[in-house]
């Protein structure tokens, strides 16, 4: 379906109320991304918090590249890994690159991924947590110039696996309804 | 706005993901060469966000305390008859500690000591998990004018928790005993054996470096040491658990998962500083 505003033909002028709730909805993935981020900062005084930032980043930004890769751009991971960095107390840069990998692949293979169900695309959501976290790892370990325990990177991979169905199936739901601009 | 025709902006947006995977590999340099850089951009972030936080603690506070009651109520009757057994326990310590204290005193008084000085403290609340994956940190929510200085020493009810690493304008981190960095100097309660614990990441920070044949017992109790003028003497760390790969742990005796509120100690050590930023003029320390 074409968007409204590409269709040829006279039309009005989009009010400002309109033009406010389709920034909104253009807004949501990001904004819900951080929003989430920031919420792990809590002290919610669960064991091993500091996993739940790499665990729900990671979901957030996988769903939303696959389903709208025009939700999240390079220049907002970028953001995003920015704030990664700064919240999980990790050398600078780590974050970005290793979320710009996940998007950059996860565009590439986009195809291929859609195609399959749920299920698969879970599945090949576990190859890339693991792989995010061990890239991550690595890069901390080379920056820090210390060798660091490989076991909190394949824990915090593991969870994030464990909570990606509730984000999938959140983020789908609100693909279709809220965060829709075409709906606004 | 510029307009490019439909290929320029194409190749400019397949261009992007490169080019900004690149600047993350300039950040990292950036980061490599400046450290600062970052602690500064983490302090101003949690100062901005602090405000937040504090007002989250609030609701946050009520469900820890609720959920605490229902759990509490499930198992009053136990609980009850162990607080009835350890408070007997420790009735008998008071009056030990008591008779205890009153002979130090005499003792004291015969020797012409020179007390301790009674340090001065705050109390602030722990907003934020300030750590990360590898690192063990909390934020403080101090409040504008905290008189907190970088290098003071955290404690909450039961024991050491860390010490002040990173002074925002209305926040400070307090870096705890078990983060990677963590090195304190410790003596060995019954064997007066001087040793250093090293935090690991985990919930144990480990010993090091103590003199041959006083190894750290099973149970014994780990005081700071005033050597390096870090610590004050006496405060109390944890105790001694010999792990299965034999290696010599602490326990720390402070609740450093579940910390709610901490007291800021400013004992006026001067002695191993924590990096201070350059280019920065002293912080008065008149209060």
């Amino acid at each position: 379906m074409a968007r409204p505003e590409q269709a040829p033909g006279i039309r009005p002028r989009i009010s400002l109320g309109r033009r406010l709730d389709i920034a909104a909805r253009c807004a949501f993935p990001a904004g819900c991304t951080v929003m989430l981020m920031l919420l792990t900062q809590i002290p919610f005084g669960i064991a091993d918090q500091a996993a739940l930032l790499f665990a729900i980043t990671l979901p957030c930004v996988y769903v939303w590249s696959l389903a709208r890769p025009t939700a999240l751009p390079p220049p907002v991971m970028f953001l995003i890994g920015l704030l990664f960095d700064l919240l999980g107390y990790l050398p600078l840069g780590v974050g970005p690159l290793t979320l710009l990998t996940v998007h950059g692949l996860s565009l590439r293979w986009r195809p291929m991924l859609l195609a399959k169900g749920f299920l698969s695309g879970w599945l090949a959501f576990c190859g890339f947590a693991l792989g995010a976290a061990l890239l991550a790892w690595a890069l901390i370990a080379a920056l820090l110039f210390q060798p660091l325990p490989v076991g909190p990177a394949l824990f915090e991979a593991l969870l994030s696996v464990a909570l990606y169905p509730a984000f999938a199936i959140l983020f789908l739901r609100a693909y279709g309804t809220i965060a829709d601009p075409e709906r606004a | 706005m510029i307009r490019l025709s439909i290929q320029a902006r194409q190749a400019l947006a397949k261009l992007t993901l490169p080019v900004l995977i690149a600047a993350s590999f300039g950040l990292m340099l950036l980061g490599k060469a400046d450290a600062l850089l970052a602690d500064r951009a983490r302090m101003v972030l949690a100062d901005a966000l602090a405000p937040i936080y504090l007002l989250l603690a609030e609701p946050l506070g009520g469900l820890h305390q609720s959920v605490a009651a229902v759990s509490g109520l499930w198992e009053l009757r136990a609980e009850n008859a162990r607080l009835r057994e350890e408070n007997e326990r420790l009735l008998r310590w008071q009056s030990v500690a008591l008779a205890l204290d009153a002979e130090n005193q005499r003792l004291k008084a015969n020797l012409r000591w020179i007390p301790d000085p009674a340090p001065s403290y705050v109390t602030a609340r722990v907003v934020a998990d300030a750590g990360g994956l590898y690192a063990k940190a909390v934020l403080l929510a101090a409040g504008p004018n905290h008189g907190i200085h970088k290098g003071e020493i955290a404690l909450d009810e039961r024991g050491l928790v860390g010490r002040v690493t990173e002074i925002g304008a209305r926040t400070a981190r307090v870096l705890l005993l078990t983060d990677l960095n963590s090195r304190i100097p410790v003596i060995l309660e019954t064997s007066r054996a001087h040793a250093i614990l090293v935090g690991t990441n985990g919930a144990r920070p480990r010993l090091l470096y103590w003199p041959e044949g006083s190894a750290p017992q099973e149970g014994e109790r780990v005081v700071t040491s005033a050597e390096a003028a870090a610590f004050p003497a006496n405060l109390p760390v944890g105790s001694v658990h010999v792990s299965a790969t034999n290696v010599p742990e602490v326990v720390p005796a402070a609740m450093l998962d579940r910390l709610e509120v901490v007291r800021i100690f400013d004992y006026g050590m001067g002695g191993v500083a924590t990096p201070e930023a350059p280019l920065r003029l002293p912080e008065r320390r008149g209060r």
